[in-house]
C-alpha cells in the first residue's frame, strides 16, 4: 500500500467501460483505503463484505450466484458419496455390488494390467523403474538449473539404462521382446519420443516451406498439406497395415517402431504449421538487419529468428504437444497396448464388468495429471522467455 | 470411415493376392519359417474374455490362445512357444497375409467371401457362435421353440433383430420386441424383468450374465442358436503343410476327448490297447510323419494344453466365469457338432 487514494479520488478507469464483475475490484480498494480495518474483530466479517461486493452487487449476480449454489449442492455432495464417502476400497467384487459408491477395488486388483499391460508380471519391477526414471528426467530436464552439457550426457545413459530394464537379454535380466510391453510406458515412450523427433523435424519443415528454393518448398508443403488432410488413425492405419503388405514376405518392421513413426510424421506436419505461425510474425526488418551485417542463411536463421519465432509459439507448440500425449490411445487400432487399451482390457473380465466407469475415471486421471503438468510447465517456461518482453 | 476400411482392405486384398499368385511356387514356406524361428506368432484380440485376454497376471489364455498354444506344442513339443500379436478388428486379416502372424486365431467367423478373396484359409471351427436367447431360470423353458408371446429385449436396427423376426415367423410364433438402443440399458431392462428373453450371440450372453448376475445359474442360455458364427483359425494360403498341422493339432484335442485322453491320463494311456489311441498318442508312428513333426505330437497337444472339453470348461464353461453350456460345442456323441475325422 505505497499509494493511497483519497475515496473521492479513486481511479476512473478509462476506455471502454468494464464489464458489470470487474466492478468489484476497481471499487475494492479504494473502499478499503477510506476505511482501514478495525482492531476490534471486524476482520472476521470482511469475507462478507467481499461476498457482497463480488457476488451479490447486482440483482443478475446475485441470481447467477445462487444458481450456481444450487448446481454446486446438487453436485458435489453425490459426487463425494460415490468418488469417496460410500467407495468400496478393497476385496472382492462382491463386496462392490453391495456398496452405494464408486469400486475402486477394481483398480486395486487390475491396477498392475492396467499400468504394465501383457510385461511379464514378475519383472514388472522393471518397466515400473524405467517409466520412474523417464518421468523424473522429464521433471529434471525442465529445471532451469540443471540446463547444462552433462544433462545431455544424463538423458543418453536414462535411454540406455530403459533400453536395459524394458528389453533385458543382459546383466541377468530375462529378455522382455516388445510386442510384451504395454500401459504406462507405452504411452509415456510413444508420446515423448514423438515429440522429440517431431520437434526438430517440424522446425525444418517449417523453414522449408519459406525456403526459395521450389524443390524444397514443394516438398515442404506437399508433406505437410498431405499430413494434414488425413486423420492419424489412417496414418496409423497406413503405417501398420498396409506398409507391411508392400514388404517382401517375412520382412516386418517392428509394430511399435511403424507406429511411431507414423505419430512422429503426423504430430511434425502439424508443429510445422505452429511453427511458420513463428516465423511469419517475426518483423521483416530482423531478417533484413541479419543480412546487412552479413550473417550467412544459418547464422541468421539459429541466432535470430528461431530464438524469438519459438518463443512466440510456445502455446500453440505446448497445444500440440498435450494433443499429441492424449493421441497415443489411438493406437489401440493397430493393436498397441496402451494405457487406455490396457485399461479396456481390463474391463473385459465378466467379474469386473460393470465397474468399468471405475477404471475410465483413473485412466483418465492419470492423463490429466500428464496433461495438466504440461500445462502447467508451459506457463511458467513462457514467463520465463517473456521475461524480458512486454506483451 | 468404415468405407474408408473397406476400400484399404481391398486395396490390401488386391496387393496379397499378387503376393499369394507369385508366393505359390515356394509351398511350406509358413511352416519351415515357424521351425526356423522357434515359436508361432498367433494373433489375438485385444482383449475379450474366455476367447484371448491377458489375466490380472498379464498372461494369456482362452480357447482361442489354447488353439495357437496347440499348434505349438505339436510343432516344438512347447506349448509356450508362442507370441501373441494383439489385433483389432480392421487389422486382423491384412496381418495374416502381410505375414506378421502365422496364424490368426481371433473369434473370426468364417464365411465364404473371406475365405475366397482374401488370400487366407480357415481351419476347422473351434467354436460354434450364434445368436442366442437367455431367459430367467424361473419360468423352467428348456428351448426356445417354449418362446411363443415373450417379451424379447433387443438392440434395434441390427441383424440380430432381423434374426428374431425370421426365427419366430419361421416357427410360426410371435413375440413382442422390447427395442433399446443402448447395450448397458437393455441388459438393465432384461434383469429388471421387463423382457422375458434377451437376445444376442450365445457368448456375448454370457458375458453379460458373468457381468451382471450374482448367480449365473438364475439364468439359462436355451439351446438353440438361430444364426451361424462358426469362430475359426485362419492361415496363410499357399502352405498345405502348415495349414494340415493347424487343423490336425485342433482335431487332436476333439479325438483326444472322445477317446477320453486327458492331461492328466495321458501319460497312462501311452499302454494302451485301443489301435486309435496308439496311433493318436504316436504309439503307432506314421501320422507324425504324415504332418512333418515328432511322433508324440499329439500326446503333447493333450499334456500340455489339454483335450477339448478340458479347454472348452477352463477358458468359456463351467470351470470359467462365464459357465457357458456346450450346446452346438459337444461332441456329435452328445448331440453337438465337435467331430474329428480318422486319425490315420
Amino acid at each position: 500500500m505505497s499509494k493511497q487514494f483519497p475515496a473521492d479520488q479513486a481511479p476512473i478507469p478509462t476506455g471502454p467501460v468494464p464489464p458489470a464483475h470487474w466492478a468489484a475490484s476497481y471499487e475494492e480498494e479504494p473502499t478499503q483505503a477510506s476505511t482501514p480495518p478495525q482492531a476490534n474483530g471486524m476482520t472476521a466479517l470482511k469475507p462478507f463484505g467481499w461476498a457482497k461486493d463480488n457476488l451479490f452487487n447486482t440483482p443478475l449476480n446475485t441470481v447467477l450466484t445462487l444458481a450456481c449454489l444450487a448446481l454446486l449442492w446438487l453436485v458435489v455432495p453425490p459426487a463425494a458419496n460415490w468418488l469417496l464417502l460410500k467407495a468400496s476400497w478393497s476385496g472382492s467384487s462382491e463386496a462392490c455390488r453391495e456398496a452405494a459408491g464408486a469400486c475402486w477395488s477394481v483398480i486395486v486388483v487390475k491396477h498392475r494390467l492396467i499400468f504394465f499391460g501383457t510385461y511379464p508380471y514378475d519383472e514388472q519391477w522393471r518397466p515400473f523403474l524405467a517409466c520412474a526414471l523417464f518421468v523424473a528426467m522429464l521433471g529434471a530436464s525442465g529445471v532451469r538449473a540443471f540446463w547444462r552439457p552433462w544433462l545431455a550426457v544424463a538423458w543418453a545413459l536414462t535411454l540406455v539404462g530403459m533400453g536395459v530394464l524394458m528389453w533385458g537379454g543382459v546383466a541377468g535380466l530375462s529378455y522382455v521382446p516388445n510386442d510384451r510391453w504395454g500401459g504406462l510406458p507405452i504411452t509415456l515412450m510413444l508420446s515423448v519420443f514423438s515429440i522429440a523427433i517431431a520437434f526438430p523435424l517440424s522446425i525444418l519443415l517449417a523453414l522449408g516451406r519459406q525456403s526459395s528454393l521450389p524443390a524444397i518448398r514443394t516438398f515442404c508443403v506437399g508433406f505437410i498439406e498431405t499430413m494434414r488432410g488425413v486423420p492419424l488413425v489412417s496414418v496409423l492405419f497406413m503405417a501398420s497395415v498396409m506398409f507391411p503388405l508392400f514388404l517382401p514376405e517375412g520382412v516386418t518392421v517392428d509394430k511399435l517402431l511403424r507406429a511411431l513413426a507414423g505419430m512422429t510424421l503426423f504430430t511434425a506436419a502439424y508443429l510445422a504449421e505452429a511453427v511458420r505461425g513463428g516465423l511469419q510474425a517475426i518483423p521483416k526488418g530482423q531478417y533484413e538487419a541479419a543480412d546487412a551485417l552479413g550473417l550467412s542463411y544459418w547464422q541468421k536463421t539459429v541466432l535470430i529468428v528461431l530464438p524469438q519465432a519459438l518463443r512466440i509459439v510456445i502455446p500453440p507448440i505446448v497445444n500440440q504437444f498435450i494433443s499429441a500425449f492424449k493421441d497415443t490411445s489411438l493406437v489401440t487400432i493397430v493393436g498397441l497396448y496402451d494405457l487406455l487399451t490396457a485399461a479396456t482390457v481390463a474391463t473385459t473380465d465378466p467379474e469386473w464388468r460393470p465397474y468399468f466407469a471405475e477404471v475410465y475415471v483413473f485412466a483418465g486421471l492419470m492423463f490429466w495429471i500428464f496433461c495438466f503438468s504440461m500445462s502447467r510447465y508451459s506457463q511458467w517456461l513462457e514467463r520465463l522467455a517473456n521475461r524480458y518482453t512486454r506483451r | 470411415m468404415k468405407s474408408r476400411l473397406s476400400a484399404l482392405a481391398i486395396a490390401a486384398t488386391l496387393s496379397v493376392s499378387a503376393l499369394a499368385l507369385s508366393g505359390t511356387a515356394q509351398a511350406g514356406a509358413t511352416f519351415d519359417g515357424v521351425k526356423q524361428k522357434g515359436y508361432v506368432q498367433c494373433g489375438v484380440n485385444l482383449g475379450l474374455y474366455g476367447f484371448s485376454s491377458p489375466d490380472d497376471k498379464g498372461k494369456w489364455s482362452g480357447l482361442d490362445v489354447d488353439m495357437c498354444r496347440a499348434v505349438a506344442a505339436a510343432m516344438f513339443g512347447d506349448a509356450e512357444k508362442v507370441k501373441y500379436t494383439p489385433l483389432s478388428a480392421q487389422q486382423r486379416l491384412p496381418a495374416l497375409q502381410s505375414g506378421e502372424i502365422d496364424i490368426l486365431a481371433r473369434n473370426t467367423t468364417r464365411t465364404l467371401t473371406r475365405d475366397t478373396a482374401n488370400g487366407l484359409n480357415f481351419g476347422p471351427t473351434n467354436y460354434f457362435d450364434g445368436q442366442g436367447f437367455m431367459v430367467s431360470a424361473k419360468l423352467g423353458l428348456k428351448s426356445a421353440k417354449q418362446l411363443n408371446g415373450a417379451t424379447v429385449c433387443v438392440l434395434p436396427g441390427t441383424t440380430t433383430e432381423q434374426n428374431v423376426s425370421d426365427y419366430f415367423r419361421a416357427n410360426k410364433m410371435t413375440f413382442k420386441p422390447v427395442v433399446i438402443e443402448k447395450n448397458e440399458e437393455l441388459n438393465k431392462a432384461f434383469f429388471a424383468g421387463r423382457c422375458d428373453a434377451l437376445t444376442s450371440d450365445a457368448s456375448q450372453l454370457a458375458a453379460i450374465r458373468a457381468a451382471e448376475v450374482q448367480n449365473p445359474n438364475d439364468y439359462v442360455i436355451l439351446p438353440e442358436l438361430i444364426s451361424k458364427e462358426p469362430l475359426s483359425p485362419a492361415v496363410r494360403q499357399g502352405d498345405e503343410e502348415w495349414m494340415n498341422l493347424v487343423i490336425w493339432a485342433f482335431y487332436a484335442m476333439v479325438q483326444a476327448e472322445e477317446k477320453g485322453l486327458t492331461s492328466e491320463n495321458v501319460d497312462a494311456a501311452m499302454t494302451s490297447p485301443d489301435p486309435d489311441v496308439k496311433r493318436l498318442l504316436g504309439v503307432t508312428a506314421g501320422n507324425g510323419k504324415a504332418l512333418g513333426v515328432e511322433e508324440n505330437w499329439a500326446f503333447n497337444i493333450i499334456k500340455q494344453v489339454g483335450n477339448y472339453a478340458q479347454s472348452f470348461e477352463r477358458n468359456v464353461g463351467t470351470g470359467s466365469k462365464l459357465k457357458m453350456p456346450r450346446g452346438q460345442n459337444a461332441l456329435y456323441t452328445e448331440g453337438g457338432m465337435m467331430y474329428a475325422p480318422p486319425m490315420k
